[in-house]
């Protein structure tokens, strides 16, 4: 027994704020479920690059270009593009304000700006100093140089990582960028070096990784590609732009050719200054519908929100991208939203036919106070999968990868 | 685990449970591969089986056991009648056109009896579906039917070990380049 295909009665104006990964789902699925409502995408950037698959730009398996994605196919489902940035959003006069001085107003918002770096966190980082210590944790611009800075950096170098703690976008992200770039110097400059310096003392799939590691690049002998320096005493508390090194909590100094900054970080500033994000730096929500808690009639999806056990992906963003545009649609038809369902995957390439995932099915809990995972499903690939079996986890990254794109931005 | 001492909400409709495969399966279960079956439009007798298959670990999967033991018997109801009535869109991939005849004919023999016209979907009867299915994905359940990690329909062992026998994995590799040419 399901719903009909279109949600009858439902009219009105959605303005989504941030065309990435949630925004980008939320539009174009209000638009699948009910095309007579009115949808407006308030984004900067006139095409979208994926962070996903970009430690595989960084590793030099994939050119950039292959991770930049079009809004034409949203166009064509008819979400108008603003191309500007919201600077305020006004709750009650359900009006966003963009910084070239538009206003649009909305009947529901929907907010998807992904996260803020707070470079200054770290003593001496700044967004000026990541032109020289890239983070490359949005994709891009950033993807690029720091796939130049590696290309460019002499056999026998040293790489360090330094990964953020928790909550961050994508948890098994830097261990998956210290993978590409070990897969990359074991086949290009062999006597380089990477080191993972870590505010945290356990990380995402590490059983796996380090696994992955010992297997591929020697992880653990006196010949290892990589290196991970567990916090609190190995996080990265001040960097030198000038002399290129790190130090570390403990009061260590380490200097490298190649470094990449991961700070910490939050929701993007829009939801901060609109009033969505609490103590935390992240958005509380409705877990049902994405609504606000803080603020009625708004949204917010994807990385900026609090949502349970789901981690902060782009699967995690794609279905509350959808669960978010379902209830939209209920509330502006004047119906209940539904019961929601949501899902999360996460595939690292560790290496050559070597792919890893943790998988998640979710449901709402009976009173409405989080996003749990269903009890007895989900979990990590097997710690004794065969070579074969990590081969294939690679072809389903790579489909996961070209599936979720068409599916987010098609 | 504080989830297993609260109650979660069930309920959700067919529609709401599928979208959460899209970023696997494609919009609609369409996939775009390279290797991901396209899932739409598949028969929903056979849709329950394999998730059942997989949920219980009888049939041997990478991911597909880990995200179907989050699904009810009733909620594999739902999305089985939802995808059964999407349209089968034939992958559209690379496939080696001096096999094709070969694989045609070999199809023909072993077979079509069970995969009826190259085995697409039919009116009113069971169907499983192979033309136009993904290559790398026929592979590796071919893979795993003929390692014992799945289990086989008797008679179907039986062809595929005549097949095996008369024309080696050669024949099967056409068999497939004849499925991936049924765009
Ligand atoms: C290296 C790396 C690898 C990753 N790999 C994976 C992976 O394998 N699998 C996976 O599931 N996830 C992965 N992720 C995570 C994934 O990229 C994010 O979780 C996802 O992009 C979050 O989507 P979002 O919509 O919240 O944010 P984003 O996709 O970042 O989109 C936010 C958008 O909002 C816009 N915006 C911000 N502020 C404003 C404003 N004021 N006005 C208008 N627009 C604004 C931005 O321009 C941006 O386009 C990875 C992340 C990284 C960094
Ligand atoms: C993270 C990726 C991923 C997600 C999410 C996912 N699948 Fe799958 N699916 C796969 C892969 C990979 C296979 C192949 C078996 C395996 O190795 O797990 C598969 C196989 C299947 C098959 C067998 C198809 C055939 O022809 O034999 C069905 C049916 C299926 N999935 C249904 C679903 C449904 C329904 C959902 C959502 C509730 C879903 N899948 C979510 C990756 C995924
Ligand atoms: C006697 C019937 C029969 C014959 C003959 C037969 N099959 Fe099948 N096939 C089935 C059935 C039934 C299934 C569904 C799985 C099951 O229940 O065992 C299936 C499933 C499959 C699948 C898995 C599809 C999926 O999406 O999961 C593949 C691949 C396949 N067959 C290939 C072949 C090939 C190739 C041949 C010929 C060499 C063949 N079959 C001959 C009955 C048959």
């Amino acid at each position: 027994i399901g719903l009909p295909g279109l949600t009858f009665g439902a009219n009105g104006k959605v303005v989504v704020v941030g065309g990435g990964t949630g925004g980008a789902t939320a539009a174009g699925y209000i638009k699948r479920l009910a095309p007579s409502i009115d949808v407006t995408v308030i984004e900067p950037n006139r095409e979208y690059y994926t962070c996903y698959m970009s430690n595989e730009v960084i590793g030099g398996d994939r050119a950039l270009d292959t991770i930049r994605v079009s809004y034409d196919g949203l166009r064509a489902r008819g979400v108008q593009f603003v191309h500007d940035m919201a600077t305020g959003i006004d709750p009650d006069k359900r009006v966003v304000k963009t910084a070239g001085g538009q206003e649009f107003p909305y009947d529901r918002c929907i907010v998807a700006p992904g996260i803020e770096l707070l470079h200054d966190k770290i003593e001496g980082y700044s967004e000026a100093a990541s032109e020289i210590m890239p983070h490359a944790w949005k994709a891009g611009e950033q993807t690029r140089l720091l796939r130049a800075q590696l290309e460019a950096m002499d056999d026998g170098g040293v790489a360090i990582i330094s990964a953020p703690p928790n909550p961050y976008r994508c948890p098994p992200g830097p261990y998956e960028r210290a993978s590409q770039i070990a897969h990359y110097f074991k086949h290009h400059k062999p006597k380089s070096k990477i080191i993972i310096l870590d505010a945290k003392p356990a990380f995402s799939k590490q059983a796996l990784f380090t696994q992955g590691w010992e297997r591929l690049y020697g992880f653990g002998t006196a010949n290892a590609l990589l290196e991970w320096r567990p916090g609190p005493d190995d996080a990265v508390t001040r960097v030198d732009t000038d002399e290129m090194l790190v130090e570390t909590d403990f009061g260590d100094q380490v200097k490298a050719q190649v470094i990449n900054i991961i700070p910490p970080q939050r929701a993007g500033r829009i939801a901060q200054v609109s009033g969505l994000a609490d103590d935390s730096g992240w958005c509380p929500i409705d877990f049902r519908t994405f609504e606000s808690r803080l603020q009625p009639g708004i949204h917010v999806i994807g990385d900026a929100c609090i949502a349970g056990e789901m981690p902060k992906s782009a699967y995690s963003a794609n279905s509350q991208g959808k669960v978010a545009a379902a209830a939209v649609v209920a509330l502006l038809a004047g119906q209940a939203p539904g019961v929601p369902s949501y899902v999360n995957t996460c595939y690292s390439i560790v290496g050559q036919d070597y792919g890893i995932s943790v998988a998640g099915v979710y449901k709402l809990a009976a009173d409405g106070s989080t996003i749990a995972s269903v009890p007895d499903s989900g979990g990590l690939t097997p710690m004794d999968a065969p070579d074969w079996a990590l081969a294939r986890e690679v072809q389903y990254a790579y489909s996961w990868y070209d599936n979720i794109v068409h599916d987010t931005f098609g | 685990n504080t989830a297993q001492a609260e109650t979660l909400l069930s309920g959700a409709d067919a529609r709401t449970l599928a979208m959460t495969c899209a970023g696997c399966h494609g919009t609609d279960g369409a996939s775009v591969g390279p290797a991901s079956p396209t899932i739409g439009g598949m028969y929903r007798g056979y849709f329950i089986e394999i998730m059942e298959g997989f949920r219980s670990g009888e049939i041997y999967s990478t991911v597909m056991g880990r995200i179907a033991r989050g699904y009810t018997d009733d909620e594999i109801e739902l999305m089985a009648d939802y995808f059964m009535s999407k349209p089968f869109v034939p992958a559209q991939q690379s496939y080696d056109r001096n096999l094709v005849p070969v694989g045609a004919r070999l199809h023909d023999r072993y077979c079509e009896r069970c995969h009826a016209d190259g085995g697409i979907p039919l009116e009113d009867e069971e169907y499983f579906i192979l033309a136009g299915q993904w290559t790398p994905y026929l592979e590796y359940a071919m893979e795993d039917f003929l390692a014992d990690r799945r289990p086989i329909e008797r008679r179907m062992k039986q062809e595929l070990d005549r097949l095996m026998r008369r024309e080696g994995p050669d024949g099967l590799q056409a068999i497939f380049a004849f499925y991936g040419s049924l765009q």
